[in-house]
């Protein structure tokens, strides 16, 4: 399994009344991490190239571009983490 | 009108680039950026005059506190108040509003009275007041908006009674970016021997303001929304009401005597002249300088041009997303009726996503509550992307802004 904190600045929970969590990617990583979560997760949806809809095992979320993603609808941060970690590793 | 293209050369933030693209910074409702006179004041004061300000005898503490005073002054003509007396210097709004709230209303209101709390208010002209009626017991009567966001004046004054003892209402608000007519408000609040407590934190930077003019009982604003410092902000109160108030936090500079009688264990305290009475401890100097320069820079700028400038970049963003099919713009549509504030939302998209996508394109725009939950519920909601204006935007920008959302298929 991957380490996450090689490849997560922070995370931030939004803010609305969706509660989800946003992932910002380190910066000089964010290539490598799109590349591996296109590769490990299923391209539902691209939108104008620059957000991707995904799914991961039950999971769906929002990768963008710029190296940042969407997580909807998770348990807690360990839930989270225990996804980063697979779609990273 | 203004030299948008002159006052951009004074924000050096404004040259870089996000991602490869050059930033558009469209989140002005929650900070501004600064001029480098601002960073210059700031800098000249730390290296040539910092001190802690009155009572000390030596020399840069004098230099210190005619500064601070300055500041003070200079904030005061803005507004148009009487004199520096009726200028409080706190953190920003929210203390400023927690000041009137636990000062005025902590001694002052009771379990039979009443305060009207408009439905479109920051959390920080909410919350406050519902954490005193917990202590104190009055009643909180929330005013209702018609579906564009917009006060509904007639509940308004259908909510006065003899009890009703303040209003509390925001200027501008920081989602819809709607005016609201204040001198009609405070004649009507007045008129039933209500105080009026006016969260100015989207209007000060923004709008010519008057205190006189408008006649509002307490004013509350940020420095960091109008080109200072962030943690510096303001609170207007007329003389006489402030000088009725009890301090709202002790400690020193607030006081001018502090005596205790150890045998009868009794201890007697003076409080300072305003405005110092409500400035416990030792205050952001610092912060009052860069306050200072901005409010000269945004005087140099003309603040009937700021708006003019504005109200043209309101104008172009509400044209230009009309044109985008999947862009759905909240509130009122009347530029005249607002300030360069724009809520909006995209088909099939959330705000975090919109507020993501732009980012990726360089855009900097908010996206969530902006801390008016309320607001958003009344407007069925779940939540909203804002983008909001200031004096180095352009119409250019505003242009690139909906190039960008037009390519969302």
């Amino acid at each position: 399994m991957a380490n996450i904190d090689d490849y997560v600045a922070r995370t931030e929970g939004t803010c609305g009344k969706e509660k989800d969590i946003i992932v910002i990617f380190k910066y000089e990583k964010k290539d490598e991490v799109i590349k591996k979560i296109l590769q490990k997760a299923h391209l539902k949806k691209s939108i104008a190239n620059v957000i991707f809809e995904l799914t991961f095992k039950e999971f769906s979320f929002r990768l963008y571009g710029s190296g940042k993603a969407i997580f909807r609808s998770l348990k807690d941060k360990e839930e989270l983490n225990s996804i980063l970690s697979a779609l990273l590793s | 009108m203004l030299d948008v293209y002159k006052i951009r050369e004074d924000f050096p933030i404004l040259k870089r680039k996000i991602n490869g693209y050059p930033l558009i910074y469209f989140d002005n409702a929650a900070t501004s950026q600064k001029p480098k006179q601002v960073v210059e004041a700031l800098r000249d004061f730390y290296e040539n005059h910092n001190a802690n300000v009155h009572r000390a005898v030596h020399t840069l503490s004098q230099e210190a506190s005619e500064l601070y005073e300055d500041a003070h002054k200079e904030v005061a003509n803005f507004i148009n108040a009487k004199s520096m007396e009726e200028i409080v210097f706190l953190r920003g709004t929210t203390e400023a509003i927690n000041l009137v709230a636990y000062s005025l209303g902590l001694h002052n209101l009771n379990s039979d009275d009443e305060i009207l709390v408009s439905l479109m208010e920051h959390h920080s002209n909410i919350v406050p007041w519902e954490i005193l009626s917990k202590f104190r017991g009055f009643k909180i009567k929330y005013v209702g908006l018609d579906n564009d966001g917009t006060l509904n004046f007639d509940s308004f004054q259908e909510m006065f009674s003899k009890k009703t003892k303040i209003v509390c209402v925001s200027h501008v608000s920081n989602v819809t970016g709607v005016v609201n007519d204040i001198k009609k408000i405070a004649k009507i609040a007045h008129e039933h021997g209500a105080s009026v407590v006016v969260d100015g934190a989207q209007s000060v930077p923004h709008l010519p303001v008057n205190v006189e003019s408008l006649d509002v009982d307490f004013l509350a604003f940020s420095g960091h929304k109008m080109l200072s410092p962030t943690g510096i902000g303001v609170l207007y109160g007329k003389h006489e009401i402030l000088e009725k108030m009890t301090p709202f936090q002790g400690g020193g500079e607030m006081i001018k005597e502090v005596s205790i009688s150890p045998t009868a264990h009794r201890c007697s305290v003076t409080w300072n002249d305003l405005p110092w009475k409500f400035e416990a401890g030792t205050p952001n100097v610092g912060g009052s300088v860069g306050l200072m320069e901005a409010v000269k820079y945004l005087k140099h700028v003309g603040m009937e041009n700021v708006k003019a400038h504005e109200e043209m970049l309101t104008k172009r963003a509400m044209q230009c997303l009309s044109e985008c099919e999947k862009v759905k713009i909240y509130g009122p549509r009347n530029v005249s009726a607002k300030c360069g504030i724009i809520p909006f939302g995209v088909e099939g998209l959330s705000s975090h996503d919109v507020a993501l996508y732009l980012d990726n394109y360089g855009i900097m725009i908010r996206s969530g509550f902006h801390c008016a939950q309320p607001l958003h519920e009344m407007l069925k909601l779940d939540s909203s992307a804002r983008a909001s204006f200031y004096i180095y935007n352009t119409p250019e920008e505003i242009s690139r802004f909906a190039e960008i959302l037009k390519e969302i298929e």
